[in-house]
């Protein structure tokens, strides 16, 4: 598509590389730490899986045991978390020392028999080595499950966009495959099965399939498999790859990412601000966690889909406009910073604004046309209005059109479907009929009005473009002035402060040890991303006075 | 006086309803839907639109005249007691009346997460115009947010000195709404806190008549705004007062 908006390229790059600068600040911090889910997450990568007899899942028997030893530090120093050096040096050392499965060693974890610092170590390499062999084989399923699904579009074809993304609530996974089912026989390109309201809050991943959820079903990586099979039937009936969506987001962001990645999930929620400012979680927790969820989203050919929707759901769209932007390009230099490439970057937005402002059309307009000219490769997502559909369905079926229509014009990738009865009750099925009927006689009957018409240069779609491209400018600029970090705690984004010591799942975040074990990144990242983490690990080791002589056995 | 649904004459009763059957469409569909339309009670049905669905199930939208009818004179409107005012006349009211602000706390309780009515009530910025209690004078604001539980929420109550306390609640699968609602409730009498509080809730699916039976002085539903919570809040904290005082 031709630029229609005449923005000023050196402007952008002035805004794209203050953001770039922003998240090398946090980067710097994340490299130095790890977090219990992101230890988790490996523990699972490593094939431990399942629950102890209390229903405990043994990822978190085994970090907690971890947690609890200690090591002790250099000379006067003082002794250090156990966690400190990875749970996969923990786990590979029980499973060299005793001759256990990973499996096995988790279990004796988990019905209180083994206590994993105390036991006595083995040789550094072999550890080292073992880790490495039980992540490649992880990496080796990862890439097929990637392989599988490039086969499987391949052979059934990719759908035209925007896709048609619908969501199925209904707490029970089985009832959600039927609902699944019938939305992809009205043309759902893509289901999203929302989870049950507060799992983003639970410091574990419940385990197993799941009939019960509140407005939501539960994320498990049992749900995930039964849905994906029934997706990956449907696809055969309809003739086309339907992709499937749940949310690696909260406290669990790395662990559920392992799940994803390892049961072939098409696209994850995976934003790294949004459970800070509308869940509070600990901003060192979610940076950290954001960092390892996205590698592994990264690494799977997952979509992320970036939450600036949300943004606009406590804030007036008019007003915040440049809080979208400017976090879609926060978003998408952490996500760079993860090894996920452009293609893979779903960057949200939403039709939210008030529908009682003269020529709100046109500011819709330029903020759609914003985000696809500045993020021209993203399978940009688009949310539909949420926060004035007001019960009268008749004026809503019309906002939601008016979302359609700037949808198709504007080139949106990731298109979730407004329904005439949001705010009333989840979907009925004549409401999911509807809403798809409105979607596919405006993508149809509009699909090349983009192309032809021009916007008039200086004109007030091109003006509110460029405000907002002004303000999210300066508010990048004033961000990276403070630190992202103090940025948050003065509630520069969405109006919420949040302390840097505040929020939940501070005590989750450990920083790395010199001896620190975690061989995924070394694995999954492309280079110049893998050097550069290899450097970062070095500088704690020559922090903490260990020298060029000791690489070789610490690794 | 009784009175019928109006299309475009006086006692027509013309109503349209709109559902769905799981019938494949065809005529032994439409006249199922035309058969159940007239056990709604619609004389004359119109099946004015009918629609396969592709798995089985059809849509109907139907028009027909209505055989019932309601007579207002018997009605009780479920409606908190108070006088809505604007904010500022609210504020003067306070002022006039209470001599000091009313301390409020609110909260999304239990697993709700969604604060867009809560905040459109307390926060200052408000909802399309309506300004939130935060913007008076006559109101000191605690806002907890979502996912709050009963235990905190009264715990803040009481580390503030909270006159009143605000409820939200959007989550009502499997009456999770209720239950934590009673439970707030329940909470405050054990801690022989319920009188000395206005309660309050509000959410899509409250209504007035629920939150009393529930146990509240007062609930409200979609679309109210903040000077209607507001006007409730300091007639009622006027009346615990001076029992029995005009409040206008």
């Amino acid at each position: 598509m031709q630029s229609q908006l005449g923005l000023d390229p050196g402007q952008i790059s002035r805004a794209r590389d203050a953001a770039r600068r922003i998240t090398g600040q946090v980067q710097a911090y994340i490299d130095q730490h790890t977090t219990t889910s992101t230890e988790r997450a490996i523990l699972r990568l490593l094939d431990v899986n399942g629950v102890e007899a209390d229903g405990v899942p043994l990822p978190n028997c085994v970090v907690d045991n971890i947690m609890a030893g200690e090591v002790a530090g250099p000379a006067g120093a003082a002794p250090r978390n156990a966690l400190s050096r990875g749970a996969a040096y923990w786990l590979c050392n029980a499973m060299l020392r005793l001759e256990l499965s990973a499996q096995e060693v988790a279990e004796a974890v988990g019905r209180g028999r083994l206590n994993l610092t105390e036991v006595k170590p083995v040789d550094d390499g072999a550890i080292h080595d073992l880790a490495y062999s039980l992540a490649e084989t992880a990496v080796i399923k990862i890439r097929s499950n990637r392989q599988e699904r490039d086969e499987r579009i391949r052979r059934l074809g990719d759908p035209a966009t925007p896709w048609l993304y619908i969501i199925v609530a209904t707490g029970n996974i089985y009832e959600d495959v039927v609902q699944a089912r019938a939305a992809v026989k009205q043309g759902a390109d893509v289901i999203a099965v929302i989870r049950s309201t507060a799992q983003s809050l639970l410091d574990y991943v419940p385990y197993g399939p799941t009939t019960e959820g509140f407005a939501g079903t539960y994320a498990t990586q049992a749900n995930f498999r039964i849905m994906r099979e029934a997706l990956d039937e449907a696809s055969e009936e309809v003739g086309r790859y339907v992709r499937l969506t749940n949310y690696a987001s909260g406290l669990c962001m790395p662990e559920i990412a392992a799940m994803g990645a390892l049961e072939r999930l098409d696209m994850m929620l995976n934003d790294s601000l949004y459970g800070i400012l509308f869940r509070d979680i600990n901003m060192n927790r979610t940076f950290v966690d954001q960092y390892f969820s996205r590698l592994l989203n990264a690494y799977a050919g997952v979509i992320i889909n970036t939450g600036e929707d949300n943004y606009l759901t406590t804030t007036e769209s008019y007003e915040a406009a440049h809080t979208v932007l400017a976090s879609q390009f926060i978003n998408e230099q952490f996500a760079l910073r993860s090894g996920l490439p452009v293609e893979q970057m779903g960057l949200g937005h939403a039709f939210q604004m008030d529908p009682t402002i003269e020529d709100g059309f046109l500011y819709e307009l330029a903020q759609a046309l914003l985000a696809r000219e500045i993020f021209p490769g993203a399978p940009l997502k688009y949310m539909p209005p949420t926060r004035h559909m007001t019960g009268n369905i008749f004026q809503g079926h019309l906002l939601d059109a008016m979302h359609n229509l700037v949808s198709v014009m504007t080139d949106q990738h990731i298109h979730l479907v407004g329904m005439l009865t949001e705010a009333i009750h989840t979907p009925f099925l004549q409401d999911r009929y509807l809403s798809i009927e409105n979607f596919r006689y405006i993508v149809k009957n509009a699909r090349h009005l983009g192309d032809e018409i021009t916007l008039r240069p200086g004109g007030r779609v091109q003006q509110r473009a460029q405000l907002v491209l002004d303000r999210a400018t300066e508010l990048l600029e004033e961000v990276e002035r403070v630190g992202l970090m103090q940025a948050i705690e003065q509630g520069l984004f969405a109006g919420m402060k949040r302390p840097v010591d505040g929020g939940k799942g501070l005590d989750g975040v450990i920083p790395k040890g010199p001896d620190y074990l975690g061989p995924f990144p070394h694995l999954m990242l492309p280079e110049p991303l893998r050097q550069a983490h290899a450097d970062a690990e070095a500088s704690i080791r020559v922090r903490n006075g260990l020298g060029a002589a000791e690489r070789g056995t610490v690794r | 006086m009784k009175i019928k649904p109006y299309g475009d004459t006086t006692g027509d009763g013309k109503v349209q309803v709109s559902f769905t059957l799981p019938l494949a469409d065809g005529p032994q569909a439409v006249e199922a839907a035309r058969r159940l339309a007239l056990s709604m009670g619609l004389d004359n049905p119109l099946v004015a639109h009918h629609q396969d669905m592709g798995v089985g199930y059809t849509f109907f939208i139907i028009y027909g005249s209505c055989r019932h009818e309601v007579d207002t004179d018997d009605l009780q409107a479920s409606q908190a007691d108070f006088h809505h005012l604007t904010m500022d006349e609210v504020t003067a009211q306070a002022r006039e009346n209470l001599g000091r602000p009313v301390v409020v706390v609110g909260a999304c309780t239990g697993s709700d997460t969604h604060t867009v009515g809560l905040d459109a009530i307390m926060n200052r910025k408000g909802f399309h115009g309506h300004y939130g209690l935060e913007s008076s004078p006559a109101f000191v604001t605690h806002n907890l947010g979502s996912q709050v539980p009963n235990e905190v929420l009264v715990a803040r109550a009481v580390e503030v000195g909270a006159d009143a306390i605000l409820v939200s609640k959007v989550v009502t699968q499997k009456n999770i709404h209720v239950t934590d609602l009673t439970e707030l409730v329940d909470l405050l009498e054990a801690e022989g806190l319920r009188d000395r509080v206005v309660l309050v809730c509000g959410g899509p699916r409250i209504s007035h008549e629920l939150a009393v039976e529930l146990g509240y002085d007062a609930g409200f539903g979609p679309g109210t705004v903040a000077s209607e919570v507001g006007s409730f809040l300091v007639q009622e904290m006027i009346r615990r007062r001076v029992p029995g005082a005009a409040v206008l």
